[in-house]
């Protein structure tokens, strides 16, 4: 795999490659020392033109984590703040050599633009409403450690769809995993030509929520409101807030963050026992590991000036026994 | 007819000099479907004029420049009544000379360009200025429509009369709906005292707001905004029932949906005096292209579904879609270089029109060579333009073409200033070899000049 640009791209060989290779790092994570010099004397360059908590600190941990050199970059207060173009901030970031970009853009397609630009892997890690990969591939690897697998589960994803990479990506992926799909969310947030473009069921009511075995709640941001997508907020929370009324103790509830507290979920679920938020947040870095490992081991040269010979760099070191 | 002017009427530094001397296109297959020609002839122009369609190896005049084209097709120059120029204010896009070396390079013997430039051509001073221009640097004959509304804000009225009487060849706000039919009602009534036509560019931007492609499948897919169907065919909707009312003329610019073609039709079967057109690039492409994400299939309106791909189709062949037109947008490479959302709108499509259109269409069959002609040429008649024809003692307006051969777009450069055009890299079937415009010689294709030199 030479990028992670999209799951649309992968099929379920490359997926279940990665989730072999995260449940290898996660016994990293419970040594003293949590590092392991697999990619040492790598350069990975992360670039964040929308704020994030999670995702950003994540893929940061994991290359460290990888023994990489990690510069992180945020839109605001760089070059960027001084109108900066993409392709000249990607020219001049790869004139350091960086093995790998991790970017992250309001716009979609943005990652598979800078792979014209640059001679390092690249992930994205989220472009526009279009994509973001890792996190599928985070939410996939925790339902497989918790459940197994995702043949012919039920997953409803419920929210803001129109507005979601996060829903466009679990969806691919799930269903690629076997599992079945099921969007629901006001009209007014289900894209036009969704059961079309995805394979997915639609519902506009939480009705028939029993027969998910998982539940994936987005995130319902407060400007939709505004933008008369719904009439408030109180009425999206009667409709379609997942409390434990709703939430049957045999389902899984997931969500990835941050939670809008009593809007999208109701704050006894997001604690309760069937909640896999915080597990998700671990999975980001033991999946981020993986997918850094992935591409930056999968043979193919590197370096941004094309100057460097790589024979020169260390040979990566296996850890445990990947798979 | 009476009343059409003839495309030399138009500015152009071919209007001034010497007289060139006579041309003799020898043993060109000759095809135009509104004379109802299909036969091999010497065409001889003369003085401006097509003086003789002459049997096969008849004696030339003397002196005259012998092609020999065996083989090769003449048609009736096309006629492009929408392109932009850039000028003034984005010269580094285009301007009057690059943008119409890159008509003559198509085919055009004649082209119309929109005033959504900046300043927007909205007094009769600044289109005074642009026929100025026009006059030392246009390679074909160019005319100039002026905005509807100043500035193109959709609020006041121009100076209609006087940007007609300045030369002005038509209205348009293109680039910009004019969103209030309260306006478009008062150009409309005034259009009977200016007796020019107004072309619109139809799209509600109510519903088309945010959005950056067609709204479908392959929008949801992609999490990019959509601008809908029906934000244009609920506009031509109105703004054809406004014309109705007022017993008004109008010319809809760059259909792309069904929905519009259903609306035209309606309309047209009214009794409406209503013209359309379509471009090359919503005849041949669909929105399934920008699942590449590449800015060069971004344009408005947008590349939108097969189906409204088929009933564009449809509407050409039957007459509903009167005539194509490139809406030639030329952009620059740091313009488009950016994610789509964020990319400028817009292809340029002189250089390639009846190629990409020859190729798509004309050779699967879908459309007869002859529709296809006819409707290129169209073009020239609802701005009061004879559409260009070959007849004896007809004004000279011809496209050499060589439809054997086989081209990739954009290989060799472009005429144009920019290079977003949607074909790049595509082989096409069909190549322009020579361009005769209000009887010059606008264009020869650099490796066919050198052959016949």
């Amino acid at each position: 795999m030479r990028h992670l640009l999209a799951i649309e791209d992968l099929d379920r060989d490359d997926i279940e490659r990665i989730m072999s290779r995260a449940s290898s790092f996660a016994e990293v994570g419970r040594r003293d020392i949590k590092k392991v010099p697999a990619l040492r004397g790598r350069t990975i360059v992360s670039l964040f033109y929308e704020s994030s908590t999670r995702t950003s600190s994540s893929f940061e941990l994991a290359a460290k984590r990888l023994s990489a050199d990690v510069v992180s970059i945020k839109a605001a207060g760089s070059a960027v703040d001084k109108g900066e173009s993409l392709k000249d901030t990607i020219a001049t970031l790869s004139a350091y050599a960086p093995e790998a970009i991790v970017i992250r853009h309001p716009y979609a397609g943005a990652a598979k633009l800078v792979t014209a630009w640059t001679s390092a892997a690249v992930v994205n890690a989220g472009d526009g409403k279009h994509e973001h990969p890792s996190q599928a591939l985070l939410d996939t690897y925790t339902l497989l450690d918790r459940i197994g697998s995702l043949e012919g589960k039920r997953i409803w994803i419920v929210g803001d769809v129109l507005h979601s990479r996060v829903a466009r990506s679990c969806a691919m992926c799930f269903r690629t995993m076997g599992a079945e799909v099921t969007l629901c969310g006001p009209p007014t947030l289900i894209p036009r030509g969704v059961t079309e473009a995805l394979g997915t069921d639609v519902a506009h009511d939480l009705g028939r929520l029993g027969e998910a075995d998982i539940v994936y709640a987005l995130r319902m941001q407060k400007e939709r409101m505004n933008e008369s997508f719904v009439p408030s907020i109180r009425e999206y929370a009667t409709h379609y807030q997942i409390d434990s009324r709703r939430l049957a103790p045999r389902q899984l509830l997931m969500h990835p963050g941050p939670v809008n507290r009593g809007v999208e979920l109701s704050p006894e679920v997001i604690d309760g026992p069937a909640s896999l938020i915080t597990a998700q947040v671990e999975s980001g870095l033991v999946v981020r590991m993986a997918i850094l490992y992935e591409i930056l081991t999968s043979g193919e040269p590197r370096g941004g000036s094309g100057r460097r010979d790589d024979a020169e760099l260390p040979a990566p070191t296996p850890i445990g026994e990947p798979a | 007819m009476a009343d059409m002017r003839p495309i030399s009427s138009l500015d152009w530094r071919g209007s001034q000099g010497e007289p060139e001397r006579d041309l003799v296109l020898r043993g060109v297959r000759v095809l135009d479907p509104r004379e109802g020609i299909d036969a091999t002839h010497d065409v001889v122009v003369r003085d401006g004029e097509i003086a003789e369609l002459a049997a096969a190896g008849a004696d030339g005049p003397e002196g005259a420049e012998i092609v020999d084209a065996e083989g090769l097709s003449v048609f009736p120059a096309f006629f492009d009544p929408h392109v932009h120029l850039r000028t003034p204010g984005h010269e580094h896009k285009e301007d009057i000379e690059t943008g119409s070396r890159a008509a003559a390079a198509g085919g055009f013997c004649g082209i119309l360009a929109m005033a959504n430039t900046d300043p927007p051509a909205d007094d009769a001073g600044h289109v005074a200025a642009l026929r100025d221009r026009a006059r030392e640097q246009a390679a074909v004959p160019t005319g100039f429509l002026a905005c509807v509304t100043r500035g193109m804000l959709g609020a006041e009225l121009t100076e209609m009369a006087e940007l007609a009487d300045a030369g002005a060849v038509g209205f348009s706000d293109d680039g910009m709906p004019i969103t209030s039919g309260r306006v478009l009602r008062r150009a409309l009534q005034y259009q009977r005292l200016v007796g020019l036509p107004i072309a619109l560019h139809e799209e509600d931007p109510e519903l088309s707001a945010g959005g950056s492609m067609h709204e479908g499948a392959v929008s949801a897919a992609l999490g990019i905004a959509g601008l809908p169907s029906i934000s244009e065919s609920t506009m031509i909707a109105r703004d054809a029932a406004i014309a109705t009312f007022e017993g008004a003329a109008i010319h809809v610019q760059h259909l792309s949906a069904a929905e519009s073609v259903a609306a035209v039709e309606l309309a047209k079967s009214n009794g409406l005096q209503i013209t359309c057109e379509a471009s090359p690039h919503h005849l041949t492409l669909t929105d399934e292209e920008v699942r590449s994400l590449d800015a060069r299939f971004k344009m408005n309106p947008p590349l939108r579904a097969q189906a409204d791909r088929e009933a564009l189709i449809d509407g050409l062949r039957r007459g509903v879609i009167d005539c194509i037109a490139t809406d030639h947008a030329p952009h620059a490479t740091h313009e488009k270089e950016v994610p789509f959302e964020q990319a400028a709108w817009g292809v340029i499509g002189l250089e390639t029109a009846f190629s990409a259109v020859f190729t798509e269409l004309v050779l699967p069959g879908v459309l007869e060579l002859e529709t296809v002609l006819e409707r290129l040429t169209a073009g020239a008649a609802p701005f009061g333009f004879e559409p260009p024809r070959i007849a004896p003692s007809a004004e000279a307006n011809l496209v050499l073409v060589d439809t054997e051969a086989e081209w990739e777009a954009g290989i060799e450069g472009w005429e144009s200033r920019s290079a977003n055009s949607c074909f790049d890299g595509r082989r096409l079937r069909g190549r322009v070899l020579m361009t005769v415009a209000a009887g010059r010689v606008a264009y020869r294709q650099r490796s066919f000049a050198m052959g016949v030199a």
